[in-house]
C-alpha cells in the first residue's frame, strides 16, 4: 500500500472513479457507525412518511466516502487537511453513488481534489478535498 | 429591508416575524462559541472499526496498529471525517447539552419554516485525532441569510461553525449552514381517477337525462304532444300513448318524499350508511337519487334538497341531493 508522491501528482490528474452501491446494509450500516440514528436513514416507512422515496446516506456518511475516495487513491499516509462538500439531491437506498474527481490545484505541499458524487438523480455532493503528502 | 429589485431575495411573510429571526440570530451570534457536552467516548478503536467497515475504508492507519506506528502518524489514528461522530448525541439523545443554534431552529419552526435542508459541509482538521482523546465540541452560529426564494420555497440560510477540542487544542472544525425553508403547498397532481363502480344503463330511451346531467342540468321527459312530464323516461307516454318525445329542464330544487338508510349490504364505491330517496320535485314528478352532505339521522320526509352534479371520475357525473334552507 503505497502513498503516492509529489511526481505521481499534477494539475488535472484524473482520479479513478469509485462505484458505491448503496443497498440498504451500506445506508443503515453507515449511519449507524456514525452514531446518526435519524429514522429517514434506516427506517424506509417513516423516510416515506416524510416525503422520501427511501432511506438515504447521512451527510457524515457523505463526507466519510468522500474521504475514503481520496484516500483509497493518494495512499494511507496522505494527510487529509479539510474536506469542502455542497450537497445536492438526497442519495437513496437503491442507488449508486459515482464517485469522480480531478486534481485542481498543486500549491506548497497541498493538493486540492475537485470531487463530485452522482447518483441517478444528479449530484449528490460536490466539492473539494485538500491533502498534504507526507514529508 | 433594501428596496431593489434584487433577484431571489423574497418579501419576509411578516417584517415583524423577520425582525424577531434578525434580532435572535443576533443575539446568539454575540453569544460566541458555546461549549457543548464531551464526548460519551472517547477516540477509540471499536468506534473506528465500525466506520471504517461501514464506509468500506481500508486505510491501515486507522486500523493497524503495526503499520500505523510505522506510518507518519506513529500510532493510529482516527479517520479526519469522524471528528463529528465523537460527539454525535446518539440513540435517545444523550446529555443533550443546548447549542446557541438551537432557539433560531425552534422560531423558525413555529413561523411555519418546518422544512430544513443541509446545504453545505465545510471541515478542516489541524491534525488527526489519536486513541484516548475525549473531544468536546463548541458551537458558533455565524450567520442568518433570507428570506430567499429557492427550489424548495421561501427559507433562511442558518450557519454555524462548530470547533472539536481536545483539551484547549483545536482538532477540527466544521462550518455547517442549512435552509429552512416553508414548504411549498403541494400541487394537486393531475392523477387518473380510479373508476367509479357504479355505472347508470344508458340506453336511447334515457341518453337525454345523462347528457343533461354531464351538462349541469336536470332534464325531465315531456310528451311531445301532451306535454305531461315523466320520469323515469319511458318510450310512449302513458297519458296519450303518444311516442313523440321531448324533455324540460327543472329547477333542480325538490324535497325529501320518502327515503331508506341502506345500511347493508356493502356497496362498491359507497361507504355505508347512505340514504337513497324519492325526491318530489315542484314540476310533478319524483325522482331517485343519494341525499349527500347530511349524516343519515338528519335526513327526514319534506327536508328540501337541491340538485349538485358529483363528477365520480373522468367519464361519469350523477346527480345529488343536498340539503337547502326551506
Amino acid at each position: 500500500m503505497r502513498t503516492l508522491t509529489e511526481d505521481d501528482i499534477e494539475c488535472g490528474t484524473v482520479l479513478p472513479p469509485l462505484h458505491i452501491e448503496l443497498t440498504p446494509t451500506t445506508v443503515i450500516s453507515t449511519a449507524l457507525a456514525t452514531m446518526d440514528f435519524t429514522p429517514v436513514h434506516h427506517d424506509t416507512e417513516r423516510a416515506q412518511a416524510q416525503s422520501s422515496k427511501d432511506i438515504f446516506l447521512n451527510i457524515l456518511t457523505t463526507m466519510g466516502l468522500v474521504e475514503r475516495y481520496v484516500t483509497d487513491w493518494a495512499g494511507p499516509e496522505a494527510l487529509i487537511r479539510g474536506i469542502n462538500v455542497r450537497l445536492g439531491v438526497p442519495a437513496y437506498a437503491g442507488d449508486t453513488l459515482t464517485l469522480s474527481g480531478t486534481v485542481i490545484s498543486r500549491e506548497d505541499g497541498e493538493v486540492t481534489v475537485q470531487v463530485r458524487g452522482a447518483v441517478s438523480l444528479g449530484d449528490h455532493a460536490t466539492g473539494t478535498v485538500r491533502f498534504c503528502l507526507p514529508c | 429591508m433594501s428596496t431593489t429589485a434584487e433577484p431571489g431575495v423574497a418579501e419576509p411573510a411578516a417584517t415583524g416575524v423577520h425582525e424577531r429571526f434578525t434580532a435572535l440570530a443576533e443575539r446568539q451570534i454575540e453569544l460566541g462559541e458555546v461549549r457543548g457536552a464531551a464526548a460519551a467516548d472517547p477516540v477509540n478503536l471499536p468506534m473506528i472499526r465500525h466506520w471504517t467497515a461501514a464506509m468500506g475504508d481500508a486505510n491501515p492507519v486507522y486500523t493497524d496498529a503495526a503499520f500505523a506506528g510505522a506510518s507518519v502518524h506513529g500510532e493510529i489514528v482516527a479517520p479526519p471525517a469522524m471528528a463529528q461522530v465523537w460527539t454525535m448525541p446518539g440513540l435517545g439523545g444523550g446529555k443533550g447539552g443546548t447549542s446557541p443554534v438551537d432557539e433560531l431552529m425552534v422560531a423558525l419552526d413555529e413561523d411555519g419554516f418546518t422544512g430544513v435542508v443541509a446545504t453545505n459541509c465545510e471541515q478542516t482538521y489541524h491534525r488527526y485525532a489519536r486513541l484516548g482523546e475525549r473531544l468536546v465540541p463548541a458551537t458558533r452560529m455565524t450567520g442568518l441569510a433570507g428570506p430567499k426564494t429557492t427550489a424548495l420555497g421561501v427559507g433562511y440560510f442558518v450557519t454555524w461553525l462548530v470547533t472539536w477540542y481536545s483539551e484547549d487544542e483545536p482538532v477540527a472544525e466544521m462550518m455547517f449552514r442549512v435552509l429552512k425553508f416553508r414548504p411549498r403547498e403541494e400541487k394537486a397532481a393531475p392523477e387518473e381517477r380510479t373508476r367509479y363502480p357504479l355505472r347508470p344503463a344508458v340506453n336511447r330511451d334515457t341518453a337525454f337525462f345523462w347528457e343533461g346531467v354531464q351538462e349541469g342540468e336536470l332534464r325531465i321527459q315531456k310528451c311531445g304532444d301532451c306535454g305531461e312530464l315523466r320520469h323515469p323516461p319511458g318510450p310512449v307516454c302513458p297519458s296519450c300513448r303518444s311516442a313523440n318525445r321531448v324533455y324540460a329542464v327543472a329547477s333542480g330544487l325538490g324535497e325529501v318524499y320518502s327515503f331508506v338508510v341502506h345500511h347493508n349490504p356493502p356497496v362498491p364505491g359507497i361507504e355505508t350508511p347512505f340514504v337513497v330517496a324519492v325526491i318530489a320535485l315542484p314540476e310533478g314528478i319524483r325522482v331517485v337519487g343519494n341525499v349527500v352532505e347530511c349524516s343519515p339521522e338528519k335526513v327526514g320526509i319534506g327536508m328540501p334538497v337541491r340538485v349538485e352534479y358529483r363528477e365520480m371520475d373522468d367519464e361519469l357525473t350523477l346527480p345529488m341531493w343536498v340539503p337547502r334552507e326551506s
